[in-house]
Formats: C-alpha cells, sequence, structure tokens
C-alpha cells in the first residue's frame, strides 16, 4: 500500500483528502465524524463576525438525469457565535490530534486579523486559510473575492496575517480574476506559506421561468452565487496547474470539483500537495472518502508510486504552450466495427461539429474536398460489418480526419473508437517555425520583429 | 359527433394496463437515456416514420405538447398506436440498445407519455387545423371508423378540407375499439381518440353502412362518388372464419374477433363466470389467437390452451406475445386439427375432436382424440369484406378479396376517386400500418388537389 501521508507547508496530514470550508465543515460534531470515516483534514467553515443568511441557499444544475453537475451557493460564512467554533476546534484537536484542523478566515481590520488569528491559534488550529475568494455577499462588505481580485490588498493582508501568525497560512484565491498567476504572486509576495484554489465562480445558476426570477430564489429575487462541483473542475485544474508550473511557487492545495480518487490523483498530478472537497459530501456524505483513499492507494500501487509524494506534479510539465506543441504529431480515428452499435452520432458530430470526414454506407461519398493540410478525400474503402451494427458501422476517410476526437468523445460505447497515431515526418512547433522565419505571428509580437 | 359513455362495469376493465403511464420523472429519466442516433434505426422501423428520436429529446427538455406534434406530424393515431404497437419487433427492436444487448428505450411508453395528455378533452390543441386551404375546399367520405379513415380524415380536416367517417357500428375506432387487448388499449381510451380526431374537423356518422343501396342506416356507394370528391376505404375486415366441422354451430363456440368485441363492450363483470374457471381452446396460431387465449388465462379461466396445427416456429404470433401468454398459464397445443366438436345431449359443448397432424399439417388418420373444453375461440382467420368493393365501380378486389390499390405510397384504387388503406388492402396488420395508408392516401389526394 502506498503512502497516502502528506506534509502541507509543515502541516501532516494522513492522506491529502480534506473538506473545504463549507457547511460539510460548519460544526465540531460534523468534522469529527468526517474524520471517523477518513478525512485526513477540514479547512473550517469560514470564522469571522457571525452573519445573518438567506433562504433558499443554493441552485443545482443536472445534465441528462443526473444531478448536481453544478451547485451554486449565495450562503455566507459562519452564522455560529465565534466561541462556539473555538470551543468545538479545541474539542476535536483533544479528540484527532492526527487530523489538520485549518480554520478559514474572513475580517476586516489589521486588528481583527490580529484578534481572530489568536484566538484560533489558541484553540489549536493546525493552519490558517484566508478566504479572499467568496464571491457574493461578503465581497459586497470589502471581503472575500473583494480581496482576491486585488494583487496588493491581497498581499498586503497577507503580510498582516503573517506577522501575527505562528502556524503555517495559506490563501484561499477567487477564480473570478483575470490572471489567476498574478494573484499567486501576490500571495507569495505577502509571504503566504500555501496557496488554495479556487473558491466558488461567480454565477447565476439558472431561471425560474414561471416567476422569471434567477435562482436560487429568495421571495421575488436572487443574486449573483458561488459556483462549484463537478463541472468547475477543469477550470480548477488550469488554475492549480497555471500556479504549479511558476518557479518558486509554495504548496497548493487544489480545490474544485473534487469527488473520486482520479479527480484527486489529476489535481495532485497537476501540482496540488492536498485537495479540498465540498460539492461531492454535500451530495453523498463524508463517506465518499473511503473510496477516495483506496482509489488513489491502487492507482499508485498500480504505477508502482510508493507515495502520493511521487505523483505530485508528474504532470506540470506536460502543460505547455500552444506554440511549443508538435505540429506534426498525427492522429486518426478508428472505428473496431465488432463493437460498434451503429448509433452514427459520430457521424453527425464530425459532420455538424467538425471536420466532415465520416461517412455511412457502402454508397457515401465524401463532399467536394474542403482541402485540410492533408489532401483530397478518398474513395471509401470496402466497408466493414459489425457484429452488432451491420451495414450501419460507419467509415472514415482517414486523409480528411484531423484527428480531432470528437467521435470519441461521442461515441456511447468504451473502446469502439480509437485514436490511432499516425507516422508524420519530423517533429515542428509554431514556435519553431516563427524563430525560423517560417512563419510569422499576427500582430508582430515575436522575438526579432 | 356524440360519444356514448361505455359503461363503467365492462368485464374488459378487469385487465389493467400493462404498461401504465408513465409519471412525468420516470418520462424524463426514459428519455434521458435515449442516446439520440443519427439516421436513427428506430424511425426507419415505424411503418410511419415518426422522428423517434426527435419527440423523446422534447420530453427529456420538458416540451411535452412539441413532442406530441412531432408525433401527429407522421402519425395522427400516435396515441393508440403507442399503446398497440408491436414496439418489440418494430422500432424498439431496432433500437441501437437492443443489438447491443441492453434494455430498449421504451419508446412506446414514452409516445404514450406525450400523447395521452395532448388528446383528452380540455387540452388545448396542439395540431392547428389550416384556415385558408390555398384551394378550393374538398368533401371526403371514408367507409369504415377505424384507424386508417380516421388518419385519412383527420389530415385532411387539418387542411381544411371536409370530411366525413361512416361508421356501422355505433362507436368508431375499428379495431382500436372493438379488438385491443384490454391491458393494451381499454375501449373508453380508444374513443377518446375518436373525439380528439373528431375535434379536428372530422364528422363522424356511426350505424350507417355503405353498401349497395340507399335507406334509413344505408348509404350507397354510388351516392357517395356523387357527393364527395374522393372516397376512402377503410373498411378492415370481416366475420370470423370458422372451421366447417360438425357441431361447429351452436353454444360455446365463438369467433374471436367477435368474441373480444362482445368481452370489451358487452360483458360486464357479472359475466365474468362465462370465462372464470372454464377450459378454453383456442384455434390458431396467429396474434389473434394468443390475445384471446391471454385475455381468458387473465379472467380465471381454469386452463387455456391453444391448438395449433403446426409447430412454435410457424406460429404468424409474435414471440414475446406468446412469452407473455405462456407466464400467464396459456399452454400451446402443437400439431393439432380439430375435427369435431363434441357435444353433450342437451348441446352443450364438452370437447374439441382433434387429429394429430404430419409435417405437411395434415390430420393423421386413427390419432383423432378429444380435449375437454366448455368453451372454444376460432381465431383462424377472418372473411373480407366484398360488398363495398362492389359497390364502387372500378375498385377491384384481388385473388385473396383484398382491395387493390397502385401502391402503399398513393393507396389509390382502379378508380382515380377511391383511396383504401388498412386490414382490407393488406388483409390484416397492425394499426400503424393501417394509420401508414390513410396518411399517404391523405398526402396523395392533396399532392393532387395542389397540381403536384
Amino acid at each position: 500500500m502506498a503512502d497516502l501521508s502528506i506534509e502541507f507547508a509543515g502541516i501532516k496530514s494522513p492522506n491529502p483528502f480534506w473538506l473545504a470550508s463549507a457547511p460539510p465543515a460548519n460544526s465540531g460534531e460534523q468534522v469529527m465524524r468526517a474524520f471517523d470515516a477518513g478525512w485526513g483534514g477540514a479547512v473550517w467553515k469560514t470564522l469571522g463576525d457571525p452573519i445573518m443568511n438567506v433562504t433558499s441557499r443554493f441552485g443545482g444544475v443536472d445534465y441528462d438525469g443526473r444531478k448536481l453537475m453544478g451547485l451554486n451557493n449565495i450562503e455566507l460564512i459562519t452564522d455560529r457565535p465565534l466561541e462556539t467554533n473555538l470551543r468545538e476546534i479545541r474539542e476535536v484537536k483533544r479528540r484527532y490530534p492526527k487530523n489538520v484542523v485549518i480554520a478559514s478566515l474572513m475580517t476586516e481590520t489589521k486588528n481583527d486579523w490580529k484578534v481572530l488569528i489568536r484566538k484560533c491559534e489558541d484553540a489549536g488550529v493546525d493552519g490558517l486559510e484566508l478566504n479572499f475568494g467568496c464571491p457574493h455577499g461578503m465581497c459586497e462588505r470589502g471581503m472575500g473575492s473583494s480581496v482576491g481580485q486585488e494583487p496588493k490588498l491581497l498581499q498586503e493582508i497577507t503580510s498582516w496575517v503573517k506577522e501575527f501568525a505562528k502556524t503555517p497560512v495559506l490563501v484561499k484565491l477567487t477564480p473570478n480574476t483575470g490572471d489567476i498567476v498574478e494573484a499567486g504572486a501576490a500571495a507569495v509576495a505577502g509571504k503566504a506559506d500555501g496557496i488554495a484554489l479556487i473558491n466558488t465562480i461567480k454565477s447565476i445558476v439558472g431561471v425560474d421561468l414561471d416567476r422569471l426570477v434567477p435562482l436560487p430564489r429568495v421571495g421575488n429575487a436572487s443574486t449573483n452565487g458561488g459556483y462549484c462541483g463537478p463541472a468547475v473542475k477543469p477550470i480548477a485544474l488550469h488554475m492549480v496547474a497555471a500556479l504549479a508550473r511558476e518557479p518558486g511557487m509554495i504548496p497548493i492545495s487544489g480545490i474544485g470539483g473534487i469527488a473520486t480518487w482520479r479527480d484527486a490523483a489529476e489535481f495532485i498530478a497537476l501540482g496540488a500537495t492536498s485537495v479540498q472537497v465540498c460539492t461531492a459530501v454535500m451530495h453523498y456524505g463524508y463517506r465518499i472518502v473511503r473510496d477516495m483513499i483506496d482509489g488513489l492507494s491502487e492507482y499508485l500501487d498500480a504505477q508502482g508510486m510508493k507515495s502520493v509524494g511521487e505523483l505530485r506534479g508528474r504532470a506540470v510539465g506536460g502543460y505547455q504552450e500552444w506554440g511549443d506543441l508538435d505540429l506534426s504529431y498525427k492522429l486518426v480515428a478508428s472505428i473496431d466495427a465488432k463493437t460498434c452499435i451503429g448509433c452514427q452520432l459520430c457521424v453527425t458530430a464530425c459532420h455538424d461539429g467538425a471536420h466532415q470526414c465520416i461517412f455511412t454506407g457502402p454508397d457515401d461519398r465524401p463532399r467536394p474536398p474542403h482541402a485540410h493540410a492533408h489532401g483530397p478525400a478518398k474513395a471509401p474503402r470496402p466497408l466493414p460489418l459489425g457484429a452488432v451494427a451491420g451495414a450501419r458501422v460507419p467509415w472514415i476517410d482517414e486523409p480528411e480526419c484531423v484527428g480531432c476526437n470528437l467521435c470519441q468523445l461521442v461515441c456511447p460505447v468504451p473502446g469502439c473508437i480509437s485514436m490511432v497515431e499516425v507516422p508524420n515526418g519530423e517533429p515542428e512547433t509554431w514556435n519553431e517555425r516563427v524563430r525560423q522565419g517560417r512563419d510569422k505571428l499576427p500582430g508582430g509580437i515575436h522575438e526579432g520583429n | 359527433m356524440t360519444l356514448e359513455k361505455l359503461p363503467e362495469d365492462r368485464l374488459e376493465n378487469e385487465l389493467a394496463d400493462k404498461k401504465p403511464l408513465y409519471t412525468e420523472a420516470e418520462a424524463k429519466a426514459e428519455a434521458d437515456r435515449c442516446l439520440y442516433c443519427s439516421d436513427a434505426p428506430c424511425i426507419k422501423a415505424c411503418p410511419t416514420e415518426i422522428d423517434i428520436p426527435t419527440f423523446i429529446k422534447k420530453i427529456a427538455s420538458g416540451n411535452v405538447r412539441g413532442s406530441a406534434r412531432t408525433i401527429f406530424e407522421q402519425n395522427l393515431l400516435g396515441y393508440s398506436c403507442a399503446r398497440v404497437c408491436p414496439v418489440e419487433v418494430l422500432c424498439q427492436g431496432d433500437c441501437v440498445y437492443t443489438g447491443w444487448g441492453r434494455d430498449p428505450i421504451q419508446i412506446g411508453r414514452l409516445q404514450r407519455f406525450a400523447t395521452e395528455a395532448a388528446t383528452r378533452p380540455g387540452q388545448a390543441p396542439v395540431l392547428v387545423k389550416k384556415v385558408d386551404v390555398g384551394v378550393a375546399k374538398k368533401r371526403v367520405a371514408c367507409i369504415g371508423g377505424g384507424p386508417a379513415s380516421l388518419a385519412f380524415a383527420g389530415y385532411l380536416a387539418l387542411e381544411g378540407h371536409e370530411a366525413v367517417v361512416f361508421e356501422k357500428r355505433a362507436y368508431a375506432g375499428g379495431l382500436n375499439t372493438t379488438g385491443i387487448a384490454p391491458y393494451k388499449l381499454h375501449a373508453d381510451d380508444a374513443l377518446h381518440e375518436v373525439a380528439w380526431v373528431a375535434a379536428l374537423g372530422v364528422e363522424v356518422k356511426t350505424g350507417i353502412e355503405v353498401g349497395a343501396d340507399d335507406g334509413p342506416g344505408r348509404i350507397s356507394g354510388k351516392k357517395l362518388l356523387e357527393t364527395y370528391d374522393a372516397v376512402f376505404i377503410g373498411v378492415g375486415l370481416g366475420a370470423d372464419s370458422k372451421l366447417g366441422i360438425p357441431g361447429e354451430d351452436g353454444p360455446g363456440v365463438y369467433g374471436a374477433t367477435e368474441w373480444i368485441e362482445k368481452m370489451k363492450l358487452e360483458m360486464t363483470r357479472a359475466h365474468r363466470e362465462e370465462v372464470a374457471g372454464k377450459r378454453v381452446l383456442v384455434v390458431g396460431g396467429g396474434n389473434t389467437a394468443i390475445d384471446v387465449a391471454r385475455e381468458c388465462a387473465l379472467l380465471g379461466a381454469a386452463d387455456v390452451a391453444m391448438c395449433y396445427r403446426r409447430g412454435v416456429p410457424e406460429m404468424s404470433g409474435y414471440a414475446h406475445e406468446m412469452s407473455g401468454g405462456r407466464k400467464e398459464g396459456v399452454r400451446l397445443v402443437g400439431h393439432v386439427q380439430p375435427v369435431a366438436f363434441v357435444r353433450d345431449g342437451g348441446g352443450k359443448l364438452t370437447a374439441l375432436r382433434v387429429a394429430r397432424t404430419d409435417a405437411s399439417a395434415r390430420a393423421i388418420a386413427g390419432t383423432e382424440h378429444e380435449i375437454p373444453c366448455d368453451l372454444v375461440a376460432l381465431a383462424i382467420g377472418q372473411s373480407k369484406l366484398s360488398a363495398v368493393a362492389a359497390a364502387l365501380p372500378g375498385v377491384e378486389l384481388d385473388k385473396r378479396g383484398c382491395v387493390v390499390v397502385a401502391d402503399v405510397a398513393t393507396c389509390v384504387t382502379g378508380n382515380a376517386k377511391v383511396f383504401a388503406g388498412g386490414d382490407c388492402i393488406n388483409g390484416g396488420k397492425e394499426v400503424v400500418n393501417a394509420v401508414a395508408d390513410g396518411r399517404n392516401a391523405a398526402r396523395a389526394l392533396l399532392a393532387r388537389w395542389a397540381g403536384k
């Protein structure tokens, strides 16, 4: 069994799975149940001056019958008295000394930060996470994402906190910004010990079409909320990777749509040290961590990795600029006639949504050549007859196939469409072509121009 | 048209829907499962070529009225077809999931979900009748009030023409009303659909028979040809065929469609004893035979056996229907040929005398034996109704007795003013085939009137 324990900026955790600062980490009773289920740590629901909430607070996005592909909320930080939270944090740390408790904090003046940090550290927290990300409610009061969107302010408040804090300090970033790297650099400049991202994305989750009011509805109105859940994972992965490949980067806690060990492994491969989970727990409960632990462990063993640390950042090097990708690399789609079921979704997808190179039946002929780089359309090959789909198995005009993957992505049969690598000359990148003067960048911003 | 409400305590209401109406949540879940195939095989398997993936995706998006409209564009009787079509061998049989070894999309049940509300009284119409016809308004008459005629009349009425349907029975709807197994479709549901088609602008006249002369309850073919711009023959089939063997005439022996009609429209729950606890024999191996057998089994018959002169592979009934029947207690006595009905001194039926058959389905002498029974239903075919054709000059019958049409794309007969469709041209197929004929005839006529 691979070693799943991690050390995050000096904070030791039995595994990389932490509850994100959100309703699942609202109280001591919840956090203790989560630790019993196997969670390595919890970032407590943000502490600050207790607020008042509205009803309702959440909105969901379903897709083809699956619930909560995305979740949006307009709930604010904790509505419980600070002393209650601190008493429970103390109790949790007394009973679960090996699990991580991090206090998420949000307050205003320098002195407020000083007092809040002292109280939390006295209660025994292992670290602090500064909530500079909340995009609803709190930002209207000059906190949350209104800090995260201003790098100078972010750096300034981070440096206040570092002045007072004895425990490691994580800065939680908002994705509602033009350049996440700028925000990350500000946190590093403020001497933060780690970064957590992403917080939720500013959103309106839907509209009640009977009442014509946005959702989630509060009487006859709503407000923009924070979007999270599986739908936001790709956005989060990009932002984590963008920071992970920056030189001198501090440890990253990855957040955004993580529901399985596979999601977690992707974040870790793109540079995260720990991962934080909220929506999946709100949907299915703390129990999901059992598969996360087990699945990650199985994966690491299968990969021959002895610890989760060996996985960390392994895919960062593969994240490059478009201009450094190999223009000569070529894939073409290949349909397995034996497993094809004849739905022909690939045909429509290719014709309407891609590059018109998949055809049906022996009499189907390519449309007039549309001059892709690889040459004119050729006559159809003999039709492969499938075991299931028979004459409905489509065929691919390989010279016209641009290898875009779309057919494979829409195919409902696992393994039926594969993308096959074909030899296509020496590697060459766009940037090389520009450097060699064989291509130029529109706008003339390339080197030497 | 006024619909007489059928009595609630009819015997057929003892048999509940085998495929009940989906709830909204069930329909959405099943609709979401549809892959939305391109050039979908289910469409090609449907005789009316309903755009099935489109109507299913409309259910998934919550556009149920639009879904019904998609269905009705191709199949005006999409509601009854949803319930009576042998989907297992049509659309669902060709669903790509079926070939993949997975449960096919329940297209029939989704189609019922889409169309049931749309065809009920009090709903805003999903189909809009054309006000401006574009050509001189025409008048058409339909002979017979079954699915073929209703489709023909309905599509023409929607285009702004006048359509009258003459039905000799007290109720229109044809076999949908009189002959469908109750666990698929009850008669009052069929009549709801008739009323819905009537509301599109079709005049349905019941109790009027078309034949050689005019009179009370009668109208001649000649008169129809004089009065109307076109005539559609949708008379279906005639009386059940008989075996022509000793003892056949008398109590306890019924034609299958005759018995089903009686059970659906006349028998009350009090008549259940005529079946319950009784030994029933059904002669035949087709779908009507299986229907009668299953209905008797479900109504509590002590024993239901189908007597068929060949074996299972030769049966024309659907395998999925026979399989359903077997689960309900229907058994098959294969390779036997009835030779006589056995009655006691009082004329009461006591048994069917049968002989075993050889490979050519001929009786083998010396193998006669008796199968005890209280009731026999004959499901060995139906006669052809040739009188109507005879009353319409130019309309010809083939050697089977079926009305001859040029092709099913136009359904035009030897008389250019006369069209025909449904069982009377094909000898007995599905409701959906009849609807396709009626629709095709209407389209051919509209094209003719438009000068195309």
